[in-house]
């Protein structure tokens, strides 16, 4: 066992798969100088040397689409994009391409590719640094989507992620980065294809289904509703796409009440997705109170200290939405 | 001063005057002539059949402009990686893939190149090195790159090829691609067919200089501009920037100017859609046509007899009519193909 905080568990996942694989190599911006990513890739060009970590030129769109072609060529690349926002330039690479290379030419073409997507909000950097846009690529299919919410995920799932013959998004939030907590070696890869949502905290009145941040946000909560006699389940989905939904449905079975707290905007987005499913998976008669969710404002990220604060949500809201679901004052 | 103007090319009466063919070995030429004519008859059919309402997707024809693949074919080998786009038939046939195949994917067959998946527009043909045309302008161009930095990784002595158009490199990720190529020393070819077309808008109306030539230079990229109806002058280029590529993994840029002599989508000439495309463009081009250059070269040169064309035609008439009928009769892929193909191994 050793001790790892999220960023570190990236980084030993980056180490076992270059160790491990040699045809992963790593692609994107500040990869010599890795600052803007934390502490997660930190002198990976010192131990496994230039040619396999590329620091690319400020081109996000066709670096990206360059990653698909090697990956297309027998190497299994991870594009990193320190922030969501600049990947935006990239949506051809990845929603027309690398999404749809293996349909549209019959199935026989393997795009292994990993789109690290870095969410990195807060500290008054406004509404083109911060967005958490998984909504999106949950949308596409041919893409899986993964949102690694605690330490061991992070490696691990990062590593499924990579080793997968799928293109992946795979995308970590900063404010995850400081989370700690004693971790095994890396034993047995895991199968993406058989990863899923989990049930991190057993309860029966209530489900709050989250994922990444919000994960945090809703076992806080947790802890803090048993002060009001409301014992909260909670689901961390993981792996955002193609949704495995059978955890989520029995859950809610059996409590009867759920929120589903999501970092980003309600409005088409992936908060959106689990309460259609929960609406046409389960009867009726299963619902003891309406299902509600708690997701940012409908409006870009405000810049100035005194707006952010109240842009995004903390665990007291979490807390607050539940009581009122059941009717109840938490102050 | 370079003026990157195309006038010496387009401008010039020797450029529809039969090839210079002295000192180049006659079974090259042969091979060349074939292919050339085949390519063309192939796309004549598809046309053809287009128009008798038996092909249900669009087709993009490349009739007159078959020299530039068959000479850039002729420097590959199997494991070089080719990424063509929307028009891009010429550039899997001159590669030398399976013409059943072929005429099964333009029909959405399960015996299809893409296994009926993709039709004329998303071809793959694996085996020949062709990894995928795809019809977002521009959107193969950094995959041909990334799998030219595959390549250079394995240190393979493979070189991919980039096929784009005139108005491709109106596409911001071609430069990006170019930057990249350049500055990392990635072994791609970027071939660009100028035909001075994009889709119905002459270059001079979308472009202040004609030359895309321009770009390499300005990246520092090796590059050729050359007349694209003469097979041999886009040949010996290639041979010069494929030889820079495998050698010292450098990108190169061949800029073969030409011009379709349809329009941008399937069978019609197009002549009244164009903003500067005119009849008489068409006849002045046609007499530029690099198959009847390259055969009145052979035919003056004793190569061959002026009948040899004919008997040649006629037999690989008979081959393509027969592939396509047994192609048309072959199975459509089964309906479980649409969501098993999505994820690898049909998982979801």
């Amino acid at each position: 066992m050793s001790r790892l905080n999220y960023g570190t568990a990236l980084l030993s996942g980056f180490r076992w798969l270059m160790r491990n694989h040699p045809e992963v190599f790593v692609i994107g911006q500040g990869l010599w100088s890795p600052w803007y990513v934390g502490n997660s890739m930190t002198d990976l060009d010192k131990e496994f040397g230039r040619e396999r970590v590329i620091d690319s030129p400020v081109s996000e769109s066709s670096i990206t689409g360059v990653a698909v072609g090697a990956a297309l060529s027998g190497k299994k690349p991870i594009i990193v994009h320190p922030r969501m926002d600049f990947m935006l330039y990239s949506m051809d690479a990845i929603v027309n391409q690398a999404a749809k290379w293996r349909h549209m030419m019959g199935g026989g073409a393997s795009v292994p590719l990993t789109i690290r997507a870095i969410v990195n909000r807060g500290g008054e950097q406004g509404a083109q640094h911060s967005q958490a846009l998984h909504s999106w690529f949950a949308h596409i299919p041919g893409l899986r989507v993964v949102m690694p919410a605690s330490v061991s995920d992070a490696r691990d799932l990062l590593i499924a992620s990579v080793l997968s013959q799928d293109p992946v998004v795979f995308i970590d939030d900063r404010w995850l980065y400081s989370q700690e907590c004693e971790v095994g070696p890396v034993d047995k890869p895991l199968n993406l294809n058989e990863e899923g949502p989990k049930v991190i905290r057993k309860g029966k009145d209530i489900t709050l289904i989250a994922s990444s941040y919000s994960v945090v946000l809703a076992k806080k909560a947790a802890d803090k509703l048993s002060k009001f006699d409301v014992d909260a389940e909670v689901i961390d989905v993981r792996v955002l796409s193609p949704l495995k939904t059978t955890v989520i449905l029995q859950s809610v079975k059996k409590t009867g009440r759920a929120l589903c707290v999501d970092g980003g905007w309600a409005t088409c987005g992936f908060s959106s997705e689990i309460l259609a499913l929960l609406v046409e998976g389960l009867n009726p008669s299963v619902w003891k109170a309406a299902p509600k969710r708690l997701t940012l404002p409908f409006a870009p990220a405000p810049s100035s200290s005194a707006l952010e604060a109240e842009y995004y949500p903390d665990d007291d809201d979490v807390v607050e939405i539940v009581m009122k679901i059941f009717d109840k004052n938490s102050r | 001063m370079v003026t990157w103007s195309l006038n010496s090319i387009l401008c010039d009466e020797k450029f529809s005057l039969p090839l210079s063919i002295d000192g180049v070995d006659r079974e090259l030429l042969i091979e060349f002539l074939k292919k050339m004519v085949r390519i063309r008859l192939v796309e004549k059919k598809l046309a053809a059949e287009r128009k008798a309402g038996n092909i249900g997707g669009p087709v993009h024809l490349s009739i007159g402009q078959e020299a530039i693949p068959v000479a850039i074919s002729s420097h590959l080998r199997k494991s070089d990686r080719v990424f063509g786009a929307h028009r891009s038939h010429a550039h899997v046939l001159a590669l030398g893939a399976d013409l059943g195949r072929f005429f099964s994917e333009i029909l959405g067959r399960d015996t299809g190149l893409s296994r009926g998946m993709g039709g004329s527009m998303h071809l793959q043909d694996l085996e020949n090195g062709f990894y995928g045309s795809v019809p977002i302008v521009a959107g193969s161009v950094p995959l041909a790159a990334g799998a030219a930095l595959a390549a250079k990784l394995d240190k393979s002595g493979d070189v991919a090829i980039a096929y784009l158009g005139d108005g491709a490199v109106e596409e911001g990720v071609v430069h990006e691609t170019m930057n990249f190529a350049s500055a990392h020393n990635v072994p791609v070819v970027f071939v660009v067919e100028n035909n001075m077309f994009a889709s119905h808008m002459h270059i001079s109306e979308r472009q202040p200089l004609m030359a895309t030539s321009r770009f390499a230079d300005a990246n520092a990229i090796k590059y050729h501009l050359v007349d694209g109806n003469d097979v041999l002058a886009v040949s010996d280029a290639m041979a010069d920037l494929v030889a820079s590529a495998r050698k010292d993994s450098r990108p190169g840029f061949l800029e073969a100017i030409t011009y379709r002599w349809l329009g941008h989508v399937d069978w019609r000439e197009d002549i009244d859609v164009g903003v500067n495309r005119s009849a008489e463009d068409l006849i002045a081009w046609k007499k530029r046509d690099p198959i009847t250059r390259l055969d009145t070269a052979m035919i003056n040169g004793n190569c061959h007899s002026p009948s040899w064309r004919v008997d040649f035609e006629r037999l690989t008439m008979l081959e393509i009519d027969d592939t396509w009928d047994i192609s048309s009769k072959d199975p459509f892929p089964a309906p479980e193909a649409t969501l098993s193909r999505v994820y690898y191994d049909g998982a979801s």
